[in-house]
C-alpha cells in the first residue's frame, strides 16, 4: 500500500471517531433531539471503503452511517446540522441521522428500516451495468441484514444479473442488545451462507484498516471489471451503546471482558502506532492531522449552531414532486 | 398503587404466561436487559426460554411463524419496537393471518397478538412514527386495539391475547410512563367496546391512545369555560363500537373525530362517513375531523412543531363547531416541557 494511502485512512479514521466522540460528548446538551447511532471503535470498515471506493461510485447505507458517508467524502458540517434539525443539513432537517444523503459524493442515502436499502443498493448498480460505466454500487450493512429476506431476495437477482454491487457487512456481533447466537445457529459464518448464492465472498478482521482496505480493493477492481457481485464480512466491535452516546456495559449483555478484548484492538490507535513504527508518519504528523479535525469539527458544530431551524411550511414540502398531491 | 403504562403491559404477558401453556411471546430484544421498555423485562426469566425469546431480524417470516405455531394450538404475542419494522410483515398479515379462516370455510382461525410500538417526536423522523391504525383496520379479518390507560392496556391486551382472532395492538410510546390503576389478576376485556371518559352534550369528541389525552386536556379545558363534552376513547378501532358513537352524536349533534394518523384514509374519516351517511339527520353542524397532515413526520424538531393536533387544536375546534370563542393560550402555557417529548422523564435517544 503506498503511503499516501495509510495517511488517508489514518485521516480518515481518526475523523470518524473524533466526530463521533464528540457527538457523544455533546449529546447530553439535548440539541440533537433524535435517535442516534455511534460507530465508535468499527472506524476501519468505513475507512477502507471510502478509500477503495470512488467519488463517483454509489453507496447506501443503514441507520449507523455516520461513518459511511463521512468515508465517502459527504460532508461533515452538513451532516452535523442534520442531526441539529437544521435546515443546512444534508437532509434539510428532514432525515436526521439515520437519514444522510449526500449526492455530490455519491452517498444516495441511509435509511433506519434494517434491510430496507439493500434492494435498493442493487437497483443502483442496474444502470451502471446497462451503461457500461465502470461505476460500483456499495451497500453497507450490519450482521443483523442477512437476517431479512430482503437480503437474499436481492443477493439473488444481483447474481443472476451479475450486477456490480458490493455488498459490505460490518459484523459487530450483535443487534441493538441481541448476541448473534440467538439470530445464528453456532458456526454459522455469514459469508459462507451468502457464498450459496453463487458469488465470491470474503470474510476479514474488521479492526485492520490496511487489510480492509487490500481486501475491498481487490474486490472492488474485480466487480467493476464486470465480475458481479461480492460479499465481505469483516469483524468489528461497537464501542458504545446501540443507540446513543453512552457506554451500556453495565446492562449485562456483553461481558465486559469482551469489550475490553476489543478495546485493545483499537483499530485507529493500531494503525496509528503501525504507521509510526513504519516510519509513514511521525507523531508530529499525528498532532497535525488531529489539530486539523478538531479545528474543523469545531467549526462543523457552530455551523450546525447557528444555522436557523427549517422554516414551519418545510413540514409540509418534498412529499410529491409538484405542490399538488 | 398507581402502575405505568409499560408495566401493566408487562403484568398482562405475564398473566397470559401464567394462564396458559399456549402463550409464547417473542420479538426483537423480548428478554434483553431493557426488555421493549420495560414491557418484556425478566419474563423469560420466569417462563423460560421455550416462551419468551427473542428473535433474528426477520418480521415477515416470524410472522408467519406465529401464524402457523397458532393453527397448531398456540398464542403467540409478536412485539415489535416500532409499528414501522412490522410493515416488512404486512403480506403475512394481511393475506394469512386476516384471510385464513375466511378462505378455509371457517376450519381454524388464527390467534395470535401483535404489539406494534407507535413513535413520535424526539426525532424520531419518518420510519419511526408511524401511527398506521387505518391501514390494519381496513383488512376484514383483523382487529386493532389501542388502548389509552394503564388499566386498559392490561385488560385488553389479555382480551386481545384470548381473543381468537389476530389482533393488532397498538401502544403509543408516549403511554408508557403514563399512571393509573390496573386492576390485579386475570382480567380479560372483550375487543370492540369504547369507553365514554367524559360526559357532556355540547360535541362528541371521539378519540383513541395517545390522541384521548390530549382530548381530555381540551375538555377538561373547556369545562371550565362551561362546554361540557362527550370524550368517547374508542380502544378498539375493529371492531368499532358505532352503538356507543352512534349514542353520543344523537345527544350532541356534534361530531368531532381525532385520528393521530394522516387525514386521508384514516380513521377519523370513516367514523365521519359513517355519521354522516347514516345519521345525517341526527346532525346539527357538520362533521368535522383533526388528524396528522397528510405528510412524514419530519425529525427535525422545528419541523413537529405545528404536526401533531394537541389539545388547543382540539379545543379550538370545539369553539368553531360552536361558534364560540374559546381561550386556549392558558393551555398552551401550562406546557413546560418542549412539545417533542411526552414529559421530563424522556430525553431520548430512543
Ligand atoms: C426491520 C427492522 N426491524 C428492527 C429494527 C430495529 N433495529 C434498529 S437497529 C437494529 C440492529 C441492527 O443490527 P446490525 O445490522 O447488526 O447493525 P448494528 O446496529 O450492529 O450496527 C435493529 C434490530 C429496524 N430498524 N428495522
Amino acid at each position: 500500500m503506498n503511503p499516501e494511502t495509510s495517511r488517508r485512512l489514518l485521516f480518515d479514521m481518526l475523523r470518524i471517531r473524533s466526530v463521533e466522540e464528540t457527538i457523544a460528548a455533546r449529546y447530553g446538551e439535548q440539541k440533537m433531539r433524535c435517535p442516534t447511532h455511534l460507530s465508535v471503535g468499527q472506524e476501519a470498515v468505513a475507512a477502507a471503503a471510502g478509500a477503495a471506493l470512488r467519488p463517483t461510485d454509489l453507496a447506501v447505507s443503514g441507520h449507523r452511517a455516520h461513518a459511511h458517508y463521512l468515508a465517502k467524502g459527504g460532508r461533515l458540517k452538513a451532516m452535523i446540522a442534520e442531526i441539529y434539525g437544521k435546515v443546512t443539513g444534508c437532509a434539510r432537517g428532514k432525515g436526521g441521522s439515520m437519514h444522510l444523503v449526500d449526492e455530490s459524493v455519491g452517498f444516495m442515502g441511509s435509511t433506519a428500516i434494517v434491510g430496507g436499502t439493500v434492494p435498493v443498493g442493487v437497483g443502483l448498480s442496474y444502470p451502471m451495468k446497462l451503461n457500461n460505466t465502470g461505476q460500483i454500487s456499495c451497500v453497507f450493512l450490519g450482521d443483523a441484514v442477512p437476517e431479512t429476506g430482503v437480503f437474499f431476495e436481492s443477493v439473488n437477482f444481483a447474481v443472476v444479473k451479475q450486477l456490480p454491487v458490493l455488498f459490505l457487512c460490518e459484523n459487530n456481533g450483535y443487534s441493538v442488545y441481541s448476541p448473534l447466537s440467538v439470530r445464528q445457529p453456532p458456526g454459522r459464518k455469514l459469508y459462507e451462507l451468502v457464498a450459496g448464492f453463487g458469488l465470491e465472498t470474503h470474510h476479514g478482521d474488521g479492526n485492520d484498516a490496511r487489510a480492509v482496505y487490500a481486501a475491498l480493493s481487490e474486490g472492488v477492481a474485480a466487480i467493476r471489471g464486470g465480475e458481479g457481485p461480492r460479499f465481505y464480512e469483516f469483524e468489528t466491535y461497537r464501542w458504545r451503546e446501540h443507540c446513543g452516546p453512552m457506554y451500556d456495559n453495565d446492562l449485562g449483555y456483553r461481558s465486559v471482558a469482551e469489550y475490553e478484548a476489543w478495546k485493545l484492538r483499537d483499530p485507529v490507535l493500531a494503525l496509528q502506532r503501525a504507521l509510526i513504527t513504519e516510519a509513514i508518519v511521525t507523531d508530529a504528523d499525528v498532532a497535525d492531522m488531529q489539530a486539523e479535525i478538531d479545528a474543523e469539527i469545531e467549526e462543523a458544530f457552530a455551523f450546525a449552531e447557528s444555522s436557523p431551524f427549517p422554516p414551519p411550511e418545510d413540514a409540509f414540502t418534498d412529499v410529491y414532486a409538484s405542490a399538488a398531491g | 398503587m398507581a402502575t405505568s403504562f409499560a408495566a401493566a403491559i408487562r403484568d398482562g404477558l405475564a398473566t397470559a404466561l401464567a394462564a396458559d401453556d399456549d402463550v409464547i411471546c417473542f420479538g426483537l430484544g423480548t428478554d434483553d436487559p431493557k426488555g421493549v421498555f420495560g414491557t418484556t423485562l425478566d419474563l423469560h426469566k420466569q417462563f423460560g426460554p421455550d416462551r419468551v425469546f427473542d428473535m433474528p431480524t426477520s418480521e415477515a417470516a416470524m410472522t408467519g411463524f406465529a401464524i402457523g405455531a397458532a393453527l397448531n394450538g398456540m398464542r403467540p404475542v409478536l412485539t415489535h419496537q416500532r409499528l414501522d419494522f412490522a410493515l416488512l410483515s404486512l403480506d403475512q398479515l394481511v393475506n394469512n393471518a386476516a384471510k385464513w379462516r375466511f378462505m378455509f370455510g371457517g376450519k381454524r382461525g388464527v390467534p395470535i397478538t401483535i404489539r406494534m410500538i407507535i413513535g413520535r417526536g424526539w426525532g424520531q423522523g419518518p420510519t419511526h412514527s408511524q401511527s398506521l391504525q387505518s391501514w390494519f383496520a381496513h383488512i376484514p379479518g383483523l382487529k386493532v386495539v389501542m388502548p389509552t390507560t394503564a388499566e386498559d392496556a392490561k385488560t385488553l391486551l389479555l382480551g386481545a391475547i384470548f381473543d381468537d382472532d389476530p389482533v393488532i395492538f397498538l401502544e403509543h410510546r408516549w403511554l408508557h410512563n403514563m399512571k393509573g390503576e390496573v386492576p390485579a389478576g386475570d382480567v380479560r376485556e372483550p375487543l370492540g367496546k369504547a369507553r365514554v371518559v367524559r360526559s357532556g352534550d355540547a360535541v362528541t369528541i371521539v378519540a383513541m391512545s395517545y390522541m384521548t389525552v390530549e382530548a381530555l386536556h381540551a375538555v377538561d379545558h373547556l369545562a371550565a369555560q362551561g362546554i361540557a363534552c362527550d370524550l368517547i376513547d374508542l380502544r378498539s378501532i375493529r371492531p368499532l363500537d358505532w352503538p356507543t358513537v352512534i349514542t353520543s352524536v344523537q345527544k350532541t349533534g356534534r361530531l368531532l373525530a381525532l385520528d393521530s394518523g394522516h387525514l386521508t384514509g384514516g380513521v377519523a374519516g370513516e367514523i365521519v362517513a359513517r355519521i354522516a351517511t347514516d345519521h345525517f339527520a341526527s346532525l346539527k353542524s357538520a362533521p368535522q375531523r383533526l388528524a396528522a397532515p397528510d405528510v412524514p413526520e419530519a425529525t427535525s424538531p422545528a419541523l413537529t412543531k405545528n404536526y401533531h393536533v394537541r389539545a388547543e387544536h382540539i379545543a379550538d375546534a370545539v369553539g368553531r363547531m360552536l361558534g364560540r370563542d374559546v381561550e386556549t393560550a392558558s393551555l398552551v402555557a401550562q406546557r413546560t416541557f418542549p412539545h417533542d417529548v411526552p414529559g421530563t422523564w424522556f430525553s431520548g435517544p430512543f
